[in-house]
């Protein structure tokens, strides 16, 4: 690692500054914001957990929803009145991960010899599988109440602080949102550093290895077995704390949450940003996170203003341009917008 | 003579209806270089993938460095210590050849992903020593001016270089290399020849399968020569190069 400069220095408090003023300035535009400031990151964790499985070790994994839906029914399971369980977020958190981290080693299991298409298929049924499970486990004992879900979960708490209500400090109020945006970018920080680390590690090198060629990966005595088990369950136990997360923020949880759909959306943020590239990631999550909420606030004054009257539903029309920028995106970056180089970070390592 | 470092008794492969080995036995000595030849479809290749463990076998057994070598598992071949390199090069194109090569220190390290995440000291030790190692293979091959490029935008004959310093990397007893002089000039295959002939002086076993007869004759302590899937000679290349059958077996028929 290259030390850093005083510019560098410099410039990383100014994105400490902005990140944490952040959700003050979004409570004045609408608390809304904040929310989608939270998801933002909820899917910052998502993505980042499926670099390591799709954009490190090269495995397409269609059903990567599931993990978030264990993590996101852990807590709720564990800290709710459903079973009059209340357990502290220390507990559960680790264990949603934990366990999101072994639902994805069962993934991985079986699925070791298949690659590319075939396994897309398999993790595509998987996801379907788990949602299905929490929309059918209510019958012979209720375990996740079926497709009602599960509601009055117990949020984030920790050190006597409430994250569901307003509190001033300092002569600021901090909404419960804001909160939960603290807790999510302590916890974003040490999710990134993490994937850096890894990225960078004997284990990183035998995931990118594998992606890039898995007979040569064995051949040069990686056991490919066990590292890709480990790609699968290093990448759903961010699923899972991302999932925690969910529950905690939203208090209900079901299994409408986690269909297909959020699937793709967060394989769509990694692609878009740059597989492999944590950093291409992160800004994927962030683009693909904001970008669709931006024109849903957009599309319709915008068209007011343009035609003095609605033409096409905001919602087509929101969803219509952000396909085309999807597909723009591709065509023009195909390896994402801003995507892995190995190599120039080999040479930045060098001359610093 | 030198011990015996490897020892293959009777392997046998088939593919369906297709005998590519039949009760292949050979015995590599430490220290030596040992070629593999024969005519096309031979059987070559099907035995170095049986001998690093990407094909399963159907009869015989390896004996390796004194003990039974487990086939069919490529990674604990490695770890055994048989290193391998590529008919047709396979390289890890879209990392760095450094990478490439820090790669091959895989099986010979025990970093793992807590020790990765915490960055404790055994672990940035380690690091640092996979690099070390890594730099030094490359210079060692000849090619350390192009550590930072990615593995595919080598030149050709770089890229075989640089699939031999990955598989040193892993700390072989046994290099085996499959048809490296394959597609290289004059030029090309004399440097390659030279390498080789480093290796052996620095005290590592070679096992060589080769087309360029006059390569592998030049090079090799000992031949072995592969018709379809059965050895029909081993011996020093002077006695292997007049042998009625290896003579037969590559112009066909009898000659004279």
């Amino acid at each position: 690692m290259s030390r850093l400069k005083p510019a560098h220095w410099f410039g990383l408090a100014l994105v400490a500054i902005a990140l944490l003023a952040l959700p003050l300035v979004l409570t004045q535009v609408g608390t809304a914001w904040v929310r989608i400031a939270n998801f933002a990151i909820l899917f910052v964790f998502l993505s980042l957990g499926l670099n390591i499985v799709v954009g490190m070790a090269g495995l397409l994994d269609l059903g990567y929803i599931a993990f978030y839906a264990v993590g996101a029914y852990t807590w709720a399971l564990l800290a709710s009145p459903h079973f009059n369980l209340h357990l502290p977020f220390w507990a559960i958190l680790p264990l949603g991960a934990l366990l999101a981290g072994m639902a994805g080693a069962i993934l991985g299991a079986p699925t070791l010899r298949l690659r590319g298409d075939y396994l897309a298929i398999v993790t595509l049924g998987f996801g379907e599988i788990v949602r299905i499970f929490m929309n059918n486990l209510s019958a012979p004992f209720n375990i996740t109440n079926g497709p009602k879900g599960i509601t009055r979960i117990d949020g984030f708490g920790a050190g006597g602080v409430n994250f569901s209500t307003t509190d001033t400090l300092f002569g600021i109020a901090f909404t419960g949102p804001a909160k939960y945006y603290y807790v999510l970018l302590v916890l974003m920080l040490l999710v990134i550093v993490v994937n850096l680390r890894l990225q960078n590690s004997r284990i990183g090198r035998a995931w990118v290895a594998i992606r890039e060629d898995e007979i040569a990966a064995k051949a040069a005595g990686i056991n490919t077995r066990n590292i890709k088990l480990l790609a699968f369950a290093m990448g759903a136990s961010f699923g899972g704390i991302a999932g925690g997360m969910f529950a905690a923020m939203q208090g209900f949880v079901s299994p409408e949450s986690f269909v297909l759909h959020e699937s793709i959306m967060v394989l769509a943020m990694v692609v878009l940003g740059g597989m492999g590239n944590v950093w291409g990631v992160i800004a994927g999550a962030l683009l693909l996170s904001f970008v669709p909420e931006f024109l849903r606030y957009t599309v319709e004054p915008a068209q007011q203003a343009i035609f003095g009257r609605l033409l096409i539903e905001p919602e087509v029309l929101r969803m219509l341009i952000f396909g085309a920028a999807l597909v723009l995106t591709m065509r023009f970056r195909p390896a994402g917008l801003w995507p892995e180089s190995r190599h120039k970070r080999e040479m930045g390592e060098r001359r610093a | 003579m030198r011990e015996v470092l490897l020892e293959a008794r009777g392997i046998g492969k088939r593919f369906g209806g297709i005998h590519a080995l039949k009760d292949v036995s050979l015995t590599i000595r430490a220290g030596e270089i040992y070629g593999l030849i024969g005519p096309n479809g031979a059987g070559k290749t099907t035995f170095f993938n049986v001998l690093t463990g990407l094909y399963s076998r159907d009869a015989g057994e390896v004996l390796f460095a004194g003990g039974p070598l487990e086939l069919g598992s490529p990674h604990l071949v490695a770890r055994a210590g048989i290193a391998r390199t590529f008919q047709n090069i396979r390289l890890f194109g879209n990392m760095s050849a450094l990478e490439n090569v820090m790669v091959g220190r895989h099986v010979r390290t025990s970093a793992g992903v807590l020790g990765a995440i915490l960055r404790t000291r055994a672990q940035r030790a380690e690091e640092a020593a996979i690099r070390r190692r890594a730099e030094e293979l490359l210079r060692y091959v000849g090619i350390h001016h192009r550590a930072g490029d990615l593995a595919r935008h080598l030149a050709y004959g770089d890229q075989r270089r640089l699939e031999i310093a990955r598989a040193l990397a892993t700390e072989p007893k046994l290099l085996a290399l499959d048809e490296p002089a394959a597609g290289m000039n004059a030029t090309e295959t004399a440097a390659l020849r030279q390498l080789v002939e480093g290796l052996r002086a620095d005290g590592l076993t070679v096992l060589l399968i080769e087309h360029d007869v006059k390569l592998v004759m030049g090079l090799c302590d000992r031949v072995a020569v592969l018709d379809y899937g059965e050895k029909i000679a081993e011996d020093v290349p002077e006695i292997v190069q007049r042998d009625p059958k290896v003579i037969e077996a590559y112009l066909g028929g009898s000659v004279g």
